[in-house]
């Protein structure tokens, strides 16, 4: 009984961890901002990085626990952009007594809401799907849209969405991080989190157990969904331009590769991954010509480091914190044999 | 989402049951009537006639690629019948999806092990709990509204489960690195936490030694005695099916060619036939 409450303090220490990694990075930046010594590039990079790791988490939630690959994760974000930035354009020029702080959340709730409604649309169409067959459904998905928002009146077509108010701010941005963490975190450690991984380690052996498949598919996809969408509205409060270029497969691919470099199913992973890959380019911009030849660099050596099992051991075997922690019970047994 | 108990069939014994004596006065648990299954043009099931009491246990056994998982898979709803009945405590489970059909109260294994792999023991039984826990959307994301009394509720089930099984040690380890013996077990653990009427095993003996089977007849044993529970089995180990079984079916060509007791099924000349060929006529 002991060991078991240990166990369970244990998982909830690394989700405790993943929110203090969060804080932490909210302090530091905060008081740097305070001083003055945050550069006015970095400012402008904060934002962005709550949008990766928003936007990272939410798609490990589809390729971590439910084991399905989608590549439409920039779609769904693309369609809280639009709906969110929409709809805080209209309320701005309309209702301008409105606060931000109400108009900002709003359209942060629609944008999601939409996004989770597209979610399970896709989803009810990939439900036989699996794999690569499910894949490129999401990448067509993706690449339709973009071709439907460009040529549309309302959303500005291929010039882009201009005067969307830019409400965005850091402090939204970390809060929206936590929320999401707080979500996703949960969710996979209940009921029907352990249902969403039964699927992806065995779908037959699952529904033979009672779990319904399709309304876990449903489940994920939208939730999924939702969250790529609030990290759209996120993005697009942030620029006072929205093209729906931004939005391709291109970026998908770049969301997955957050996913994959902060390792399959590993929540705090996603969180570094996201940050990581949004300042590698701009932090590597004094190597010129050779920046593009070591982000390819860092993204294989990590995914080596990440999916080995080899490798993984030995870093567990040299990991500072086993390490401190081995060498103390070695000594309590020694001092147990004196 | 409770399956909607549609209207409840009670069909009389046929008069080729196997039910034991002891339960003949209960309605049987599981009964088929002229149940089968068509793959394009190969008949892969024809005519299964099956009742099965409430507390029985009965052997499904045959030669290789006589159709005995494609009866599981059936009676499962893996494959949807192409023809006849299955009424699950008296219920019809046509047009069931695997799911609801585990929830109306039937568990099973598999030839080949289906664990969650990458998941603890723990959770694997977990998981077999899965309809027996109501934690709403809402409070399993919150972890607030019932959660913990619902996780602790599982917790206590579940190492219940495995305690029985001898396996409450193994609890916090991944449930793909058990050695093959307790896999199977875990696989049955995590079958009986669905709450089932009926367990239907596949195998469950296959790769083990006499020691581990002899283990494996008392466990399917209490299984039956504990919980009170039918449990069928499929089982090429003939000393563990004339051992434990009280009655027995033996499927040939997709059809039921005998039903009976241990003891009149080894008398069978047609089960000789079917396992051993025909003598050759001088």
């Amino acid at each position: 009984m002991k060991k078991s409450q240990k166990k369970l303090r244990k998982s909830t220490v690394n989700n405790l961890i993943n929110y203090a990694i969060v804080a932490a990075f909210y302090l530091v930046v905060t008081v740097m901002i305070q001083t003055g010594s945050a550069t006015r590039h970095m400012k402008s990079m904060l934002v962005p990085i709550c949008v990766a790791v928003i936007l990272a988490v939410s798609l490990n939630l589809v390729i971590g626990f439910l084991g399905e690959l989608s590549l439409g994760h920039a779609a769904f974000m693309s369609i809280g952009a639009y709906t969110g930035g929409l709809l805080s354009k209209f309320i701005a020029n309309q209702f301008p007594q409105i606060p931000v702080a109400v108009r900002f959340p709003v359209s942060l709730l629609a944008g999601g809401i939409l996004g989770a409604v597209f979610g399970a649309l896709v989803c009810l169409v990939v439900l036989r799907l699996k794999g690569d067959y499910l894949a490129i459904v999401t990448l067509a998905f993706g690449e339709i849209l973009r071709s439907i928002v460009i040529n549309l009146e309302f959303t500005g077509g291929a010039a882009g969405l201009k005067g969307v108010p830019q409400d965005a701010s850091f402090t939204y941005g970390i809060i929206l991080v936590f929320i999401t963490l707080f979500v996703i975190q949960n969710l996979v450690k209940s009921k029907h989190g352990r249902a969403i991984q039964a699927l992806r380690d065995n779908t037959i052996a699952a529904t033979s157990v009672g779990v319904n498949a399709t309304r876990y598919k449903l489940i994920v996809f939208s939730l999924s969904a939702f969250f790529a969408g609030v990290a759209g509205v996120l993005y697009s409060h942030n620029y006072s331009i929205l093209t729906a270029g931004t939005f391709d497969y291109n970026y998908s691919i770049e969301i997955l590769v957050m996913v994959v470099l902060g390792g399959i199913g590993s929540i705090r992973g996603s969180v570094i991954a996201g940050a990581l890959i949004v300042m590698l380019p701009e932090m590597l911009r004094s190597l010129q010509d050779y920046r593009m030849l070591i982000y390819a660099i860092v993204l294989i050596v990590m995914m080596i480091f990440t999916s080995n099992d080899t490798i993984k051991m030995y870093m567990a075997k040299y990991n500072p914190v086993n390490f401190v922690k081995n060498s103390m019970t070695a000594k309590k047994s020694q001092k147990e044999e004196n | 989402m409770a399956v909607k108990p549609s209207e409840r069939i009670m069909v009389p014994l046929p008069s080729h049951s196997i039910v034991p004596i002891e339960d003949m006065h209960k309605a049987p648990v599981l009964q088929t009537h002229q149940l089968g299954i068509d793959f394009g043009g190969l008949t892969a099931v024809n005519n299964l006639n099956l009742a099965i009491g409430p507390t029985e246990i009965c052997g499904l056994i045959g030669p290789n690629g006589a159709g005995k998982t494609t009866v599981f898979n059936l009676l499962t709803n893996v494959y949807q019948p192409t023809r006849g009945t299955i009424l699950l405590d008296g219920y019809d489970t046509k047009g069931k999806s695997c799911d609801q059909v585990s929830k109306m109260g039937i568990a099973r294994t598999f030839q080949n092990i289906r664990l969650f792999g990458k998941m603890t023991v723990m959770d694997n039984v977990k998981i077999g709990m899965h309809n027996q826990l109501h934690t709403s959307l809402l409070s399993s994301v919150t972890h607030g509204f019932g959660y913990k009394q619902a996780e602790k509720k599982a917790y206590d089930k579940a190492k219940e489960l495995l305690d029985f099984f001898g396996m409450a040690d193994l609890r916090h380890h991944q449930a793909g690195s058990l050695p093959y013996g307790a896999q199977r077990r875990l696989e049955i653990v995590r079958a009986l936490a669905t709450n089932p009427k009926i367990l239907l095993l596949d195998e469950p003996a296959a790769g083990m030694n006499p020691s581990e089977t002899a283990e494996l007849m008392e466990n399917i044993r209490r299984i039956r005695d504990e919980f009170q529970i039918a449990v069928m089995l499929i089982e090429h180990d003939m000393n563990l099916v004339m051992g434990i079984c009280e009655g027995i079916c033996v499927l040939n060509y997709g059809e039921i060619i005998a039903k009976g007791t241990p003891d009149e099924i080894k008398a069978n000349p047609k089960v000789i036939e079917a396992y051993l060929g025909k003598k050759a006529d001088k």
